[in-house]
């Protein structure tokens, strides 16, 4: 059996997750996933001002704050921290903790392949809208390839304490050290669904252990010291999902079962880079407090193409809010929406989309939203367009109705809202043969 | 008898680019058949009405005694395009907790 926990559900989850993890109890591999699916072109923009960034920048002190423990408890650690520049990361991690081995992951990052892939008939059509690449070439900022656990696996061999990757696939960083544990073959379909379901269950850190729970969420213990998830795997596939002992939160199989719904598509085709699982065959047992054993998965071939992640400059937006307090308070607030569309509109300003909520009255659930005489409301206008200018031109339209509009404006503190690049993510297929990792390792 | 569904059920909400999926988990696998009785795709569609611009899908999981919807052109655009105050539809599974299903005792 191996211990391989999760410390990072997403680039500014808790600093102290990945510490508390190894200091609390047994784990044998810690995994990082810092990746979500627009972050890799907030990278590729760092690069591009700094060609010694472009990775999560809280990945080299974390290491240096656990290079002795690590090394001590022979603890490895699999991570998706490169981003878009994993050697300039794995030289960072090298400069703050020298004793330290980095194992990197390259090969996914395409950007400069976009036009061979063109030319060689692969269209890449948006995965989600049907539409063609080339429609947006000349915007792309990003593009890389989800990677599966072979290549980690492989660096994993070369003994390396830290394994660094760029957009290696999340669940791939919890399936690559049982992988190497355990000698799983690249047909093995079964087993490498059961790793994959196991690297969905951890990958978003404390989803698994009784954060964003519905489930009797009052009585969770202690979560300001909640446990970050752990699996414990075992060479036929089956594993416990369980956290330290003393911990925060809580593991159960309802919360289980919540987060193996999240950003869930068909169960029966959970497409990872390594295989196909079926979540209709996973079994779920509570065999202790906090420990739920995960059996019977089934899997399938894996797909012929992997995914891509492509991110595009898509306009700018910007979003003001302006806070009236009772009586009337949603009222006013609708009355000064009135107010500001009308004068966006005398100005000749056109934006693909002005959207309106009332913040305390309808904004999360809109019309389901019972109605209710709010103590006060906050009016939240937001606008997109491809046009600089008319996004610019919005941000001063609301701090004058402090003055002009309804009675009683006021959270405008902050002063005009800033003005944002849209950067879209675009979702698209390539043949796997041509995406080639490759190990390479310092120290 | 109507009951709201937060009486039976427990979810979880997401997003995938402009989708937002809703898993519904029954607390009591008894209820697993009423669930799926009840909470149809069409029912879920008109029960989120102009928040669900495009069509609504249904995933069966018995063996967690869940059901997943799929939300499609559900969230503004998504991701980083949505002028939203919930871009990733996180709070949208807490609102279906209101809906009402036909409970028989």
């Amino acid at each position: 059996m191996i211990r391989i926990a999760n410390g990072q559900g997403f680039w500014g989850d808790w600093l102290e997750a990945p510490v508390r993890l190894i200091e609390q109890g047994p784990i044998d591999y810690l995994t990082l996933d810092y990746l979500a699916e627009v972050t890799m072109s907030i990278l590729q923009k760092q690069r591009q001002t700094d060609p010694n960034l472009g990775y999560a920048r809280d990945f080299p002190p974390l290491i240096s704050r656990i290079a002795k423990r690590i090394l001590e408890r022979n603890i490895r650690v699999i991570a998706n921290a490169g981003g878009v520049n994993p050697i300039a990361c794995a030289e960072a991690v090298r400069k703050v903790a020298p004793g330290i081995r980095v194992a990197m992951v390259l090969g996914d990052d395409v950007l400069h392949r976009i036009d061979e892939f063109l030319a060689k008939g692969y269209e890449m059509r948006n995965l989600d809208t049907g539409a063609q690449l080339k429609t947006i070439r000349e915007r792309i900022q990003s593009a890389n390839a989800y990677t599966g656990a072979f290549p980690l696996a492989e660096a994993l061999a070369t003994g390396a304490h830290v394994i660094l990757a760029g957009r290696a696939a999340d669940p791939a960083l919890a399936l690559a050290p049982m992988i190497h544990e355990f000698g799983w073959g690249a047909d093995d379909w079964n087993r490498l669904a059961a790793g994959s379901v196991a690297g969905h269950i951890i990958e978003c850190g404390t989803q698994a252990t009784g954060g964003n729970c519905q489930v009797d969420w009052q009585n969770i213990p202690d979560l300001a010291n909640i446990g970050y998830p752990i699996v414990e795997a075992e060479p036929d596939g089956t594993f416990v999902v369980t956290k330290h002992s003393g911990t925060g939160g809580r593991v159960h199989s309802d919360v289980v079962k919540e987060q193996l719904l999240y950003e869930l598509g068909d169960p029966k085709n959970f497409i990872a880079p390594d295989c196909i699982a079926d979540f209709t065959t996973i079994h779920l047992e509570d065999v202790g407090p906090d420990r739920v054993r995960v059996s019977g998965i089934e899997g399938r071939e894996r797909p012929t193409n992997l995914k891509l992640s492509i991110s595009y400059a898509n306009g700018w937006k910007a979003i003001g809010t302006l806070v009236f307090s009772w009586p009337q308070a949603l009222q006013k607030a609708q009355a000064a929406d009135r107010i500001v569309r009308n004068r966006l509109e005398t100005l000749g300003l056109s934006f693909d989309e002005i959207h309106t909520e009332f913040f305390g009255a309808n904004a999360c659930h809109a019309h389901l939203a019972a109605p209710s005489d709010p103590p006060e409301v906050q009016l939240r206008i937001g606008v997109r367009s491809e046009n600089r200018k008319a996004v610019d031109r919005f941000t001063r339209e609301l701090i004058p109705l402090v003055l002009s509009g309804p009675p009683g404006a006021t959270g405008y503190g902050d002063g005009r809202p800033p003005v944002r690049e849209i950067v879209s993510y675009w979702p698209a297929l390539v043949p796997r043969e041509e995406i080639k990792s490759s190990i390479e390792v310092l120290g | 008898m109507k009951v709201p569904l937060w009486k039976i059920a427990h979810t979880r909400s997401g997003d995938k680019g402009d989708t937002s999926n809703i898993g519904v988990i029954v607390y009591d696998s008894k209820d697993y058949p009423l669930l799926l009785k009840e909470l149809t795709a069409e029912r879920v569609k008109a029960f989120f009405g102009e928040i669900v611009k495009g069509k609504v899908e249904r995933f069966e999981l018995p063996n967690l005694g869940a059901l997943n919807f799929l939300l499609h052109e559900a969230l503004g655009g998504g991701g980083t395009v949505s002028l939203r105050i919930d871009p990733q539809g996180k709070t949208l599974g807490a609102a279906l907790l209101k809906l009402e299903v036909h409970y028989n005792i």
